[in-house]
């Protein structure tokens, strides 16, 4: 068993490695996606957007309450930003300066909209990173404190209750998940039951990825399979692709009251969503970039979940992986999950 | 000609101007619902993440059969030189471009971000080909309703300055649009099983029976449509052509049914986790039973309308024929959305259990998009028949 698993975090540093060469690739390439790319140049990009922007301005008020040209400044200023916002390509293709433009647009136009400052990042995946995930099922008692912290630090919208953690509440003597109850209100831990908690595995084969048309989502450098809010078109086609239920949609206007906002943000991860677009776990992103933990592992108060890097011999994950007879859900789909489960 | 068409399009019988109005009435209120649905977004339909498609993708899914089943008019007639079916073949390439027209409008409005549908254009945007079966449906699907849009307006045209249209230009494309019409209806199938994460779905039968079931249901419809043609227009259409369709719909139902023995023996005999979407769908799971209804009734109907159909007094009986076409066309439009599409999601990835049901505004967007493609066929056979019938001519105007 230990064998196999040493076995196994070699094949996905090696599928890493495949990666990162394709991924190197598509950063030094000139972009050439997106509307903006193919009618303008790159120098003059700016201002041929202005000119559009005027002409809509002036014609059919395409965007509400900015087709005056005796408009606010700031309305007209927004206008552009969404304008410009609109036609940008898919951040997995753009430059590095595209990708700080659009931030930049980004925290601009909830400046403009709400009046407060916030934090976008643009951070790539760190070197010789592959992030995995472990959960003791031993330890887990169904808090839901990972829950509450993964809303609060993902901004997920409060109006719907969207949830990327899903935890699955069993009678003991049967790990049947159809028996298992994912949607209980009672005081835990319950006599007589054990629990396991779901979310995005972040797969190394990931089937929700080949099934986007548009290209969408992707599987990053360090593992964690992403979503370009911007460029999903809301086909929800990875939604039934998906066997581990990881993925959620935005069936109406996100909500996020200000006070609660986390204003650090990043572009792949917690920034605020639209109305019609996916989202779903990114293994906290704008944390784990920058060194720190998911916010599940942080509040998890037993010390059921492990979170760390695969290639790193040194790593608490790779202590559960060597030390602890782990398995994964529906082996049998090929998906090679990124997230293991083990008992103490 | 397009003057001259309009002309023909907008001119008519008390009959067809309440008819077109009707039609018309109801594209508003589904362009009402459609309204409501851009406002707040998809969460005013009976959708949610446990059951994430719904009466859409279900329409979409069965009308890309029935655009697909022109090709059983358009292979015999063109290629095989059955003359019995050169009167019905525009018609079926009419419905086909209808029929079409309404699966595209079916996936828009299924879209969260129907405004970034650009996206998707190569070029300006990234279509996911070939990794993506739905990148495959895209071209597939606009392919085929541009192949369906070309070779009868190059004959109607023809026809219409009174030339004969010329085999060599037309053949080719009808040669390419019957494997196309077996190539959108085996890849939408493949859009849905090909994925292992919904085992009712993931299952190498389903592209062959979605044929099956096609070629039953789409030539039952054009029946329907001939006789109502053939009722209230000169346009001679003989028993000879009813009687050889009422045959292919006859075959194809019967095979259908096969596979659907097939289906539920791999399903109900060695009764696994796997069979848990058959058994919600027509048993239900814990007292939860929406699809129950349904399932029943389109077998009912569907073995009612097949084995009468099978009978050749039957058959050859027009009253009996059309209300068979009538009841079979119903059975498999339940089937291929009610039964295939929901029960696909449910249970869950986990085994919950969420039940989907449909909202006022699904019903209306839905209906909206069916009184769409009634409308653009109306108008498309009116201008044909004109133009076969001779009274809508180039010389005319002279």
């Amino acid at each position: 068993m230990l064998f196999n698993r040493k076995n196994k975090v070699k094949k996905n540093q090696k599928a890493d490695l495949t990666f990162s060469e394709e991924q190197g690739k598509m950063d030094n390439r000139p972009a050439n996606e997106g509307v903006e790319q193919v009618i303008n140049k790159p120098q003059d990009r700016r201002t041929a957007m202005k000119g559009l922007t005027a002409m809509l301005l002036s014609g059919a008020g395409l965007l509400n309450s900015s087709c005056s040209l005796t408009a606010g400044e700031d309305e007209q200023d927004l206008a552009q930003l969404k304008w410009e916002e609109y036609f940008k390509g898919n951040y997995r293709l753009m430059t590095p300066e595209e990708k700080k433009e659009t931030v930049r647009r980004l925290e601009r136009m909830y400046e403009l909209n709400n009046g407060g400052k916030i934090n976008i990042s643009d951070k790539g995946p760190l070197k010789d990173v592959l992030y995995g995930y472990a959960f003791n099922i031993s330890k887990c008692r169904g808090y839901m404190d990972c829950i509450n912290a993964c809303i609060k630090e993902n901004n997920q919208d409060r109006n719907s209750q969207m949830q990327y953690i899903r935890i699955h509440e069993f009678e003991n003597g049967r790990m049947d998940f159809a028996m298992a109850d994912d949607n209980f209100y009672h005081e835990v831990p319950a006599a007589g039951h054990f629990y396991i908690g779901t979310q995005c595995f972040h797969c190394d084969n990931p089937p929700c990825v080949d099934v986007c048309p548009v290209k969408a989502t992707w599987k990053e450098k360090d593992g964690i399979v992403v979503i370009d809010y911007d460029w999903c078109i809301g086909c929800r086609y990875c939604e039934a692709a998906c066997p581990y239920d990881g993925r959620r949609f935005n069936w109406s206007d996100p909500h996020v009251p200000e006070n609660e906002l986390n204003k650090d943000q990043h572009y792949l991860g917690n920034r605020l969503r639209k109305k019609g677009v996916m989202e779903k776990c990114t293994f906290c992103i704008q944390r784990t970039r920058s060194g720190a933990n998911p916010a599940c592992v942080e509040a998890c108060p037993t010390g059921a979940r492990i979170f760390g890097n695969l290639l790193d011999p040194k790593s608490s994950i790779r202590w559960v992986l060597e030390n602890k007879k782990v398995f994964r859900l529906k082996e049998d789909l090929g998906t090679e999950p990124k997230f293991w489960y083990f008992m103490d | 000609m397009i003057s001259d068409g309009l002309k023909e399009a907008t001119k008519g019988s008390t009959a067809y101007h309440i008819w077109m109005a009707t039609l018309t009435l109801l594209m508003l209120f589904g362009t009402y619902a459609y309204y409501q649905q851009i406002v707040h977004g998809l969460s005013v339909t009976g959708m949610t993440d446990r059951v994430s498609w719904g009466l859409y993708i279900s329409n979409f899914t069965f009308l890309v059969g029935v655009a697909a089943a022109a090709v059983m008019l358009v292979l015999p007639t063109y290629i095989l030189k059955d003359i019995d079916f050169s009167q019905a073949v525009l018609i079926g390439e009419g419905l086909a471009v209808a029929a079409l027209i309404m699966c595209l409008a079916f996936v828009t409005v299924d879209m969260g971000g129907p405004a970034r549908l650009w996206h998707i254009i190569p070029g300006i945007g990234n279509l996911n080909w070939p990794a993506s079966m739905l990148a495959w449906d895209v071209i597939v699907l606009n392919g085929y309703l541009f192949i369906n849009i070309t070779i009868p307006f190059y004959i109607l045209y023809h026809h219409y300055l009174g030339k004969k249209p010329k085999k060599s230009v037309y053949l080719p494309g009808v040669l390419i649009s019957v494997f196309w019409a077996v190539g959108i209806h085996l890849v939408t199938a493949f859009l849905y099983a090909g994925l292992p994460a919904r085992p009712f779905w993931n299952n190498a039968l389903l592209g062959p029976r979605f044929l099956a079931s096609a070629f039953a249901a789409g030539p039952a419809l054009i029946i329907l449509v001939l006789a109502i043609i053939r009722k209230y227009t000169d346009y001679y259409i003989a028993d000879k052509t009813i009687n050889k369709i009422a045959m292919v719909v006859t075959v194809a139902a019967q095979i259908n049914l096969i596979m659907l023995g097939s289906e539920l023996f791999k399903e109900f005999y060695s009764v696994t986790h796997h069979s848990s979407s058959a058994i919600y769908m027509f048993f239900g799971i814990d007292g939860k039973n929406a699809l129950v209804p349904w399932i029943w009734t389109s077998i009912a109907l569907n073995l009612l309308a097949t084995l009468a159909l099978t009978y050749n007094r039957f058959r050859r009986n027009h009253t009996v024929l059309f209300i068979s076409c009538a009841v079979l066309f119903l059975a498999i439009w339940i089937d291929k959305g009610m039964g295939l599409i929901i029960p696909g999601f449910i249970p869950g990835p986990w085994g919950e259990i969420v039940e989907y049901f449909p909202t006022w505004v699904e019903i209306g967007v839905t209906t909206g998009i069916w009184a769409l493609g009634a409308f653009v066929f109306s108008l498309l056979v009116k201008v044909a028949v004109s133009i076969e019938l001779g009274k809508m001519q180039y010389r005319n105007r002279q």
